[in-house]
């Protein structure tokens, strides 16, 4: 895990003197409210529908027991004992006081986190593969390269107000687990011909209420040019991203209005001007931030576990990822229990899942961008003594990629933008499969949902997204399918006119009795919905 | 043509001992046509590299931030310095002083706000940083720069 030095804790302190100046300018009334917004968003400050929200930084979504801890004490003392980790792979209170927020992120310090740049017109935390490090089928561990984009994002003088928020993932592998290619620039670490390392540059993704698949508009830069190729993307964005429309001002539209080729004609002229003025940082630097992800001491040991228990069985067969070294797994905890809000984690089961990282998986946890946690590196041999702590704390739903493990953003019940709830849609869906068991003959199915246009929910991504719209005063819920945030990247298509939400229940039931009826072999809903289209869907709903 | 821009009295921060322009600026398009005027306004919709030709003439730019939030000036600012502008880069308009910070790493060195920025803000707002991660366009040395200054 990568550790401050001297320098990025000074950085960090220095923050937190000047959000605490901050706040009281604007207590003194030095600051309008208009012009405090943006300084309190930087530090991930948001005003919401009942209280302020804090949203907290997990770099590359990866932190350690000590961290963990100090998140749920965060929790206890400042918030109502919970928190809501999010589909950036951070963590949001949401019930914080203004005049708590200096002493929460002085507490984030001590142990080497903040709240910089999670939210406000800038670049936001790097988010990455939540099985960085890990998984069996990557390239390389793509967190140093975060880390690097960390540092250079981090109070960059010039992108500090830009057009609109700004979100970069980073991946080295060719399996997408961060949605890469929905982000405003997705970098995946590639090998070019000649063996050597570089990264492919996907700019212009994004969902909210214009989703957009972003296009690759650099195969290969070399790793000694990412921050300045980087730069060159921003400040064309900078100076051009439209400012006159909210809702027109995320790279997406500037790279849909000019096309992706004149983009990338742009950014290249910038880049050639950028590579004269010598601003990537030495090559040593990523050399030194490479060793803080070196493998812990593996060892081997058995490669098998006692499938005896049938509940222990298939939660190791649902909710494991494969390791690189085979006598690990990566094993993800489901903050998905039936009935359960999404993402939300009480402070008990946060210190919990600090002490089992701890004890299993060499002090280290990540947040996955579906509101998962997972411990990167069990011992297979230890899996049953996980499972069993993690049960009994109401941790071990055998969920991951089921139709129970549903995305969804806060929705009305804490967000002023939202039209409609997503939460007790999330309860009733997941509640629904489980009394009829037939969640467990579905297999993989990403299910998202947002109650609003914004999209926080991801429900383009979805296999079945949905979207909460408001119809006169009614909420009113849109189903649509198809979508995925993976390797294979698209957009859900809408089946047609919405439903009340007792009618999407029933709606969702419906769609998944479709794929059922249809499909072959192995395939999973995405599949068989790729192969018959639409049209079958279609009429089982509304026909 | 008319003459836009301040007077050299209104400006509250001055990071130059050479003497202040002490006539009015033109706008970019103004500039280009008649040229052989030495200060020039920037608009956040103006192309800085517009200037870039004419820059040994140029000992005054101001730019403007007609809305604090509008941030397409920083980059202006930074591609004149980059371009090898030495002349006097002035930020005009809705400045605040918890953005000054980052104003200087782009190549400000001259303020004049609206609004007067308070003193005691101003000399906290100047030395709030310890050091800066990434090259721009002032003489701070980065952070990874100095982890590594030994070594090259």
């Amino acid at each position: 895990m990568y550790k401050y030095d001297q320098y990025d804790q000074a950085m960090v302190d220095a923050r937190v003197a000047e959000f605490r100046d901050q706040a009281k300018r604007r207590l003194e009334g030095k600051l309008s409210e208009d012009q405090f917004k943006p300084l309190r968003l930087m530090n991930g400050l948001y005003l919401q529908l009942h209280a302020y929200m804090l949203r907290v930084a997990v770099p590359y979504g990866t932190l350690n027991s000590t961290q963990m801890h100090a998140l749920a004490d965060i929790a206890d003392k400042y918030d109502r004992g919970y928190g809501h980790f999010t589909t950036r792979q951070n963590i949001q209170y949401n019930w914080i006081k203004l005049e708590d927020a200096g002493d929460i992120l002085a507490d984030l310090a001590k142990v080497e986190m903040h709240a910089i740049q999670t939210s406000g017109n800038c670049i936001r935390n790097i988010s990455s593969d939540h099985f960085a490090g890990a998984a069996q089928d990557e390239l390389i561990d793509p967190r140093p390269y975060a880390e690097l984009l960390r540092q250079w994002s981090s109070f960059h003088p010039e992108f500090m107000y830009l057009p609109r928020k700004f979100k970069i993932a980073v991946i080295a592998s060719d399996t997408d687990r961060a949605a890469m290619k929905l982000h405003d620039i997705g970098i995946q670490i590639v090998k070019n011909t000649s063996g050597e390392l570089g990264a492919s540059f996907f700019v212009g993704g994004g969902m909210g209420r214009t989703p957009m698949i972003a296009p690759n508009i650099r195969e290969f830069v070399p790793l000694d040019q990412l921050v300045t190729y980087s730069e060159a993307c921003l400040r064309v964005y900078n100076r051009y991203g439209r400012r006159d429309n909210k809702y027109k001002a995320r790279i997406k539209i500037l790279v849909h209005e000019l096309g992706a080729e004149e983009y990338t004609r742009q950014v290249e002229e910038e880049f050639a001007l950028l590579l004269e003025q010598g601003i990537e940082p030495p090559f040593a630097e990523l050399e030194r931030i490479k060793p803080f992800f070196a493998d812990p001491a593996f060892e081997d040991s058995a490669k098998t576990v006692d499938r005896s228990d049938p509940d222990f069985a298939l939660w190791v067969d649902r909710n494991t990822n494969r390791h690189k070294h085979d006598s690990y797994v990566s094993a993800v905890i489901s903050l998905k229990p039936v009935g359960g809000i999404p993402g939300d984690a009480t402070a008990e089961q946060m210190h919990l899942m600090a002490d089992l990282a701890k004890d299993y998986s060499f002090d280290e946890l990540r947040v996955m961008h579906t509101q998962n946690i997972v411990l990167p590196h069990v011992k297979i041999t230890d899996l049953h003594a996980l499972w069993t702590k993690l049960d009994e704390a109401g941790l071990g739903t055998p969920n991951l990629d089921q139709i129970g493990d549903i995305i969804a953003c806060p929705g009305l019940d804490y967000c002023s933008l939202a039209n409609a709830r997503s939460i007790p849609l999330a309860q009733k869906i997941a509640q629904r499969f489980d009394e009829t068991g037939k969640g467990d003959t579905l297999g993989e199915l990403k299910l998202k949902i947002s109650g609003c246009i914004n999209a926080c929910g991801h429900h383009h991504a979805g296999h079945i997204g949905i979207l909460g719209v408001d119809k006169k005063g009614v909420e009113n819920y849109q189903l649509s399918l198809g979508g995925s945030e993976a390797e294979d990247t698209a957009l859900g298509k809408i089946t047609g006119r919405g439903f009340d939400e007792a009618g999407v229940v029933e709606a969702v039931e419906t769609v998944t009795d479709v794929y059922l009826q249809n499909k072959q072999g192995e395939e999973r809903f995405l599949d068989t919905y790729n192969r018959i289209g639409m049209a079958p869907f279609k009429e089982a709903l509304y026909d | 043509m008319t003459d836009i821009g301040t007077s050299p009295d209104g400006v509250q921060l001055r990071f130059r001992n050479d003497e202040p322009v002490d006539h009015a600026s033109v706008t970019v398009d103004a500039f280009l046509e008649q040229s052989n005027a030495n200060a020039v306004r920037v608009e956040p919709g103006d192309d800085a590299r517009a200037l870039l030709p004419h820059l040994g003439q140029i000992q005054l730019v101001e730019v403007n931030f007609p809305a604090f939030g509008d941030g397409r000036g920083y980059s202006s600012a930074r591609i004149l310095r980059e371009a090898g502008y030495e002349g006097e880069i002035r930020a005009v308009g809705d400045v605040l002083v918890d953005q000054l910070p980052y104003m200087k790493r782009c190549g400000f060195d001259a303020f004049e706000p609206d609004a007067a920025l308070n003193s005691d803000d101003v000399e906290n707002a100047l030395n709030r940083w310890p050091e800066v991660y990434q090259a721009a366009t002032d003489n701070g040395t980065p952070i990874w720069n100095k982890r590594h200054a030994a070594a090259s």
